[in-house]
């Protein structure tokens, strides 16, 4: 039973280093040119505006095309396939898809959409980081779907509402926190994704917003700077770090947060 | 469900808009549900396409073939598969007991009022993103392993005859060691949260009986807890073992990135995952792409079975409650 006490301190202690690590390197690169500035060649200064940028741009584009999918797909699970084998197995692969490697979604998307096109692209990137998105939204749709008691369609059903309008009017509006909940998860789960961009979106020295050709990104940015031999770039690495992890436990912990309150509220 | 059988009945009678309406919108919500398995069936035909002029150029020796060499063109696939499995392997053996140990503190020891904040922060361990593991172990993990404790591990078990070549070498710092502790790290969380969510749904009045019987905490953990869940704790397990074996950012930066097999644990190596993500932008050739292609093909089939797996052992405990 110590032993028990021993691991979960043990677990505890990692978060507490890498956050710490973390703080201790990444506010020494944060001063305001790190926002204001595109990322330098070595030996130069310079800040990673244009890959926070590529990042927030491909972030949403990804959210955009994944979010209704994801949803839509979740309400055929919960509403329209309940107890059938059809459901079943979109189920089973969706769950699947959910812990796949992400690598392999970004060499899906290399050679679904880079071949062809013959260059990488934001959209490229955007695609991928969507595929990702979509099982996560699909599984706390469903999940959430599933919550809302039956008897709320059944009372609107017997209002002679058709079964579209109950779903959409009835069961989105009391599962909508949960669903909300998903998706800023979704959102965080693709801030920090890099396995997937490397093949798709690449990487930009310089200010794009062009969708059509490579874009810089954060995640691939700091796996650049951080494994190149530079100081600086290495310190640049650190801040971009910090700014990802922020963003990412700020999302998951106000995600929990809304969770929280909306259970707390029934 | 019956309340939903009954409801398609009373929106089919009612016809007019209604109908219209439902059978758009239940087309419409069909319509993506098989995108989903159409994505996993690209995934599948994509990765075929790609790696067929490798598979056709090196036949089934691609799988059992120590070289990888982009001069002359030959390439195998069993030093990438051989550390993505030594790494996997390190990362349970030291994620399992740790996690386990989690689990139990947060079903059986720890006080209420510390069970909420406990299990969320675990879980935010799984929220940060690899790369931030990757930086931290590049930086942080790897040089204190290198002076601390490698030169210490080669000093006692390195010099033991027989097991001694597990543990010969230099301290690098990086190598397979240092990418299998951080891959535990990453998987804590995954298999540790599923084993706590299993561990609760055990019927108190199993556990009060033995303690009623006498039982310590131990014995009611590991005679009636451990045998009543062991479905889903190994379901848990492998869904981690999966996550393992594809991660990709942060055994890339602490791997080292060399193609070859070393009976040491202590030695660079090399995985499926790290090595697509260090040469497939580089690559040149289509032979080289194709042969990186196939290896990402032999991760994706080795990952789908062990999540598979993960999945129906999950399933069937599902089933068993509620039953």
């Amino acid at each position: 039973m110590a032993l028990s006490v021993a691991a979960t301190g043990f677990g505890l202690l990692w978060l507490v280093l890498v956050l710490w690590t973390l703080l201790w390197n990444g506010f020494n690169a944060i001063s305001p040119t790190l926002f204001a500035e595109m990322t330098p060649p070595p030996g130069s200064t310079g800040g990673l505006l244009n890959a926070i940028f590529g990042s927030v741009v491909m972030t949403f584009i990804a959210t955009l095309i994944g979010t209704p999918t994801g949803i839509l797909a979740g309400t055929f699970l919960a509403e329209y396939s309940r107890g059938s084998r059809f459901g079943e197995v979109v189920r089973f692969i969706n769950d699947i898809l959910l812990s796949a490697p992400s690598i392999i979604v970004g060499l899906f998307v290399y050679e679904m959409m880079v071949v062809r096109m013959g260059h990488f692209s934001a959209w490229a990137g955007a695609v991928a980081l969507a595929i990702i998105v979509i099982p996560v939204v699909v599984r706390t749709t469903e999940d959430m779907l599933n919550l809302v008691p039956n008897a709320l369609r059944e009372a609107a059903a017997a209002l002679g509402t058709p079964k579209w309008k109950v779903i959409v009017m009835v069961a989105y509006r009391a599962a909508i926190q949960g669903i909300v909940t998903g998706i800023m998860l979704a959102v965080a789960r693709i801030a920090g994704e890099t396995a997937p961009l490397l093949f798709t979106a690449l990487n930009n020295q310089f200010w794009s917003t062009n969708l059509n050709a490579p874009m810089a990104n954060l995640p691939v940015v700091i796996f650049q700077f951080a494994m190149s031999p530079y100081a600086d770039w290495q310190v640049l690495a650190w801040g971009g770090a910090l700014l990802i992890t922020i963003t990412v436990l700020c999302l998951n912990i106000a995600a929990r947060a809304l969770a929280s309150w909306s259970t707390f509220k029934q | 469900m019956a309340s939903d059988i009954a409801l398609t009945g009373v929106a089919g009678r009612r016809g007019g808009t209604g109908a219209l309406g439902d059978l758009l919108f239940r087309h419409l919500t069909l319509l993506f549900a098989v995108l989903v398995l159409l994505i996993l069936g690209g995934v599948i035909v994509a990765l075929v396409e790609g790696a067929v002029p490798a598979l056709r150029a090196f036949g089934v020796s691609f799988l059992f073939a120590d070289v990888w060499n982009p001069v002359t063109e030959k390439f195998g696939a069993l030093a990438p598969i051989y550390g993505t499995l030594v790494t996997s392997a390190i990362a349970m053996l030291v994620g399992i007991p740790v996690a386990f140990g989690i689990a139990v503190f947060i079903t059986e020891i720890c006080p209420i009022w510390l069970k909420r904040p406990l299990a969320t922060m675990i879980e935010l361990l799984a929220a940060i993103p690899s790369i931030i593991y990757g930086i931290w172990g590049l930086f942080v993990f790897a040089p204190f392993v290198q002076q601390y404790i490698q030169p210490a591990i080669i000093a006692s078990l390195g010099q033991i005859p027989g097991i001694g070549a597990l543990f010969a070498g230099p301290p690098l710092g990086i190598g397979v060691l240092t990418a299998g502790f951080i891959l535990a790290i990453m998987v804590l969380p995954f298999i540790s949260s599923i084993m706590r969510d299993v561990f609760e749904t055990v019927p108190p009045m199993l556990k009060e009986s033995a303690y009623g019987l006498g039982a310590t905490r131990t014995e009611v953990v590991l005679q009636v807890v451990l045998p009543y869940t062991r479905i889903g704790v190994v379901g848990g397990i492998m869904l981690g073992l999966g996550r393992a074996l594809g991660e990709t950012m942060a055994v890339t930066f602490v791997i080292g990135n060399a193609h070859r097999i070393t009976a040491s644990i202590l030695q660079p190596g090399t995985t499926i995952s790290a090595s697509l993500a260090n040469e497939f932008t580089e690559a040149v050739g289509d032979l080289y792409l194709s042969s990186l292609v196939a290896l990402g093909l032999i991760l994706f089939v080795i990952t789908f079975i062990v999540l598979a797996i993960a999945k129906l052992m999950l399933l069937r405990l599902q089933k068993r409650a509620g039953a």
